[in-house]
């Protein structure tokens, strides 16, 4: 079998008689047995399954909503899995368990490899074996008449030497040889590659503490500050600081959405979405950025992603005596490709009763043989904004955080639509409508008022939501992966060999010369290498003995 | 008729000419079953002839010589199997239909007016396409013709399903896989696939092969007899591990190109998303794959299961995880 002779095995298992282990010396046993290569290919296949699962169930890190969703489908199935950690699959006890293990035996196997790597690098190569036909490649020339054995060996060193072997020259009972090996480097490629995945392991674990990540929905016209109060949501790391955020101001002064409007095979497919921003360090000049789908700005330490966007429309309500109470630009969240968007209004104060509204934006309206209305287009040809309104206890006077996204309509009474028979309210882009039971009225606010009658591209403002990060680690996990790529590719391509030359007079007074190889390693190459050696040694020969006089015979 | 229905054209001729391929290399395979010979004598006249070389094998140290990826594989079958004119029309016809292919492919990117891997359609038709590409370039290095029938059978089914199930119409690239890396990072992943699934083909061979030897060891009488005329399990495995090594090198630029990508587009190189998470999955099976082969126990049969697994896991990322797993990588089209 062509094992590699580099392989790094436990040895054999020697004794089945076991003496009486002390305490140190079941520690040494299990030392034994982890850094056991079966033991770390064990880990790494179970690494494997363990990560299954992750992909079969919503996971908390990537997919909260699909977990909620998950816990509501599955009431009796989700608190099980959720004691098993099945929805956080990747920190959870279990995984993280297998994979410190693994870089536990991965660490034990290549410290003492590390060691025998460079006592190898300084040693000689080994003593040239005394049976060179037994080895790969072997083949045999016939020196040119008259060489002298110690000067054949010698330029079978120097040749050697500059084909890149280290080279040593043995004599042995009358036979002079040289004996050389070559490519270390696989070996070192080899041990880079498994520091670099400790070193990712490391920077991962440790420094991935110190970033963070937030998020922010910021409407056309918005500016956002880096602080922490200015975020709608923040994840920080574990040992991250609030004093380390670098202020900045960031307003989004324009957002352009570009549609598929010829092909009609992807009629609507959204085909761009730039977000035009003002970014302001502190104290410093303002500069127009742009943050694009596969194009982050990068500021003040941080990355700030565009990573999703819609309609905002500016609603305003009144009171009966026509004072305003509330206003507002209201981030709806798209339903589908064609963004039928949906959203909630809360007025708590300034009317008779608590305001809470319902409402669905269709940018561009179509109505369904039901009667039921749907959008058909993503951006503003036709848009219409329907409100189903509800009055009564908005729930926010309890303290208890609550949605902008959601209105729990518990403690209210609906007003319009559903089963009210009321009809919802329905307004165009510059229309108002009262409010029932004489609440007051309602606008849907154009943000282009001076437009042409029937273009209503400007109509209603869009926002756009950022993901803001700080990632410390980002620079050196990409450098240990480069380096980790770079040691994989010497430690898989390089071929680790040993060739040897040997130099034994024969009965008849002539020379013969012997080669031979041993791979190390897979070396699929071995035996063509030892040839041309074998080849060029005997060119060599050739030439430096035309070149200098002929020997006379004795 | 404009380029995509002309795409679709080539793509149905090449279709056409796989099956005519995979005809004449199922041929083949009969021809040299017969070649082989059926009695039991003849096991024991390879048996015979096998011993000896067995023999020489265990006392060169343990090293069977190799020869380089670049260099033709010493032809070690038991029984040598000369030209066959079928295996030649099969060959012939895989670059036949390898064009054909290719033309289909270059018009669908030509139609679409950028590279032709941005849905489950376009990713099956590029990666069946590499999948030949690797076949035919490995091929002039190595007599791997035996695997004719496994390449075009397997490349007419994905393509069959490709353009019965996931066929999508030409669309523009929505804004997410507007970036280099869609070039980069799909298609050294599609190369990266080739790969894998020469290795696998290969190792499945292995695994045949080393039954085959065992039954012949202890002279018994073997089925499929044109393993015969096949290189030996070790020359297979040696084969299968080269193979494969270029296809977990790829495969680990794959994954960091990703990262990379997933850092610009999504804001973290690493989110453990569904198609993340089964990328990773092949990497430490083929990772173990590699370790096995310097495992005591683990080399030989074990070692090609882990292959043949980890492709599975290929396919798997590909045909199921695309279209039925809910994540960020929900470009199939569909």
């Amino acid at each position: 079998m062509s094992r590699p002779s580099d392989h790094y095995d436990a040895p054999a298992s020697a004794g089945i008689v076991q003496p009486h282990l002390g305490f140190v010396g079941w520690l040494r046993w299990f030392w034994r047995q982890l850094t056991n290569m079966r033991t770390a290919l064990f880990l790494l296949l179970l690494l494997a399954i363990a990560a299954v699962p992750g992909s079969l169930v919503p996971q908390r890190s990537s997919d909260p909503n699909g977990v909620t969703q998950y816990f509501t489908d599955n009431p009796d199935l989700a608190p099980l899995l959720d004691k098993v950690q099945a929805f956080d699959v990747y920190s959870s006890a279990w995984f993280s368990a297998i994979y410190l293990l693994l870089f536990v035996s991965l660490i034990g196997c290549v410290i003492p490899r590390t060691k025998h790597h460079y006592l190898a690098l300084r040693a000689k190569p080994p003593r040239t074996p005394a049976r060179l036909s037994r080895l790969a490649g072997f083949t045999t020339r016939t020196a040119p008449a008259g060489t002298d054995a110690q000067a054949a060996v010698e330029s079978a060193r120097r040749l050697l030497k500059t084909s890149g072997y280290r080279a040593s020259v043995f004599k042995n009972r009358g036979e002079t040889s040289v004996s050389a090996e070559r490519g270390y480097l696989r070996e070192t490629g080899n041990l880079v590659f498994h520091f670099a995945l400790v070193g990712i392991l490391i920077t991962v674990g440790f420094g991935g503490g110190f970033g963070f990540s937030g998020q922010r929905v910021l409407v056309e016209g918005q500016t956002f500050v880096n602080t922490l109060l200015a975020y709608d949501s923040f994840n920080p790391g574990r040992f991250f600081n609030d004093a380390s955020l670098t202020p900045y101001k960031l307003t989004l002064d324009d957002f352009d959405v570009t549609y598929e409007d010829k092909n009609l095979k992807a009629y609507g497919q959204p085909i761009d979405f730039t977000a035009d921003v003002t970014i302001t360090p502190r104290g410093e000049v303002a500069e127009a950025s742009q943050v694009k789908v596969n194009g982050p700005a990068r500021t003040g330490g941080t990355d700030v992603y565009l990573l999703g966007n819609g309609y905002a429309p500016t609603i305003t309500v009144k009171d009966p005596n026509g004072v305003v109470v509330f206003t507002d630009s209201v981030p709806f969240l798209p339903q589908d490709a064609n963004l039928t968007s949906l959203g909630v209004v809360k007025v708590p104060d300034g009317l008779a009763e608590q305001l809470g509204m319902i409402g669905f934006f269709y940018p561009t309206q179509a109505t369904m043989e039901s009667g039921a209305y749907f959008s058909s287009y993503p951006d503003l040809e036709y848009p219409l904004l329907t409100l189903n309104v509800y009055s009564g206890d908005l729930g926010l006077d309890a303290g208890v955080p609550t949605s902008v996204y959601s209105l729990d309509t518990d403690q209210m009474d609906q007003l319009t639509g559903g089963k009210t028979r009321v009809e919802s309210i329905e307004l165009k882009p510059g229309q108002s409508s009262e409010l029932p039971n004489g609440l007051g009225t309602v606008t849907f606010d154009d943000a282009a008022p001076g437009a042409k009658t029937g273009d209503f591209s400007g109509s209603v403002l869009r926002f756009a939501s950022f993901d803001i990060h700080h990632d410390p680690t980002q620079l050196w996990v990409l450098s240990f992966a480069v380096l980790a790529l770079l040691g994989l590719l010497t430690s898989l391509f390089v071929p680790r060999r040993r060739v040897w030359v040997k130099a034994v007079p024969e009965a008849d007074g002539s020379l013969r010369l012997e080669y031979a190889g041993l791979a190390r390693g897979e070396d699929p190459a071995l035996e063509s290498a030892v040839g041309d050696i074998a080849d060029r040694h005997t060119d060599l020969l050739l030439s430096s003995q035309s070149a200098t006089p002929a020997f006379e015979q004795k | 008729m404009n380029l995509n229905e002309l795409s679709i054209l080539s793509l149905y001729s090449a279709m056409a000419v796989y099956a005519l391929a995979f005809i004449a290399f199922s041929f083949d395979l009969a021809k040299r079953s017969a070649a082989v010979g059926s009695t039991a004598a003849a096991d024991e006249a390879e048996r015979q002839a096998e011993t000896p070389r067995t023999d020489a094998a265990g006392a060169s140290g343990g090293t069977t010589t190799l020869t380089r990826i670049s260099a033709r594989i010493k032809n070690d079958a038991a029984t040598p199997y000369g030209r066959s004119p079928s295996l030649r029309v099969g060959v012939s016809l895989t670059v036949l239909a390898f064009l054909t292919h290719l033309m289909a492919t270059v018009l669908r990117g030509v139609a679409a007016e950028r590279v032709p891997w941005a849905n489950m359609y376009e990713f099956a038709m590029t990666g069946t396409l590499l999948i030949v590409a690797v076949f035919l370039i490995v091929l002039t290095r190595a007599d791997l013709r035996f695997l004719g029938t496994f390449v075009t059978g397997m490349v007419l089914v994905l393509l069959g399903i490709a353009a019965l199930r996931f066929y999508v119409e030409v669309a523009p690239l929505p804004p997410a896989l507007q970036s280099a890396w869609l070039v980069i990072h799909v298609f050294v992943a599609s190369l990266g696939t080739g790969f894998f699934a020469l290795g696998f083909a290969l190792s499945t061979v292995h695994l045949l092969q080393f039954r085959r030897e065992s039954l012949v060891a202890s002279a018994r009488s073997a089925r499929l007899r044109f393993l015969a005329t096949l290189p030996s399990a070790a020359t297979l495995e040696n084969l299968a591990y080269r193979v494969t090594i270029i296809g977990f090198i790829l495969w680990t630029f794959t994954l960091m190109a990703g990262s990379i990508w997933a850092e610009q587009a999504w804001g973290r190189y690493w989110g453990w998303d569904t198609k993340e998470v089964w990328t990773f999955i092949i990497w430490t099976i083929y990772a173990g794959y590699i370790h096995a082969r310097a495992t005591r126990g683990w080399r030989g049969s074990r070692s090609a299961w882990l292959s043949i697994i980890g492709f599975a896991a290929v396919m798997f990322n590909f045909g199921i995880v695309n279209v039925f797993f809910k994540g960020l990588h929900a470009y199939s089209g569909l």
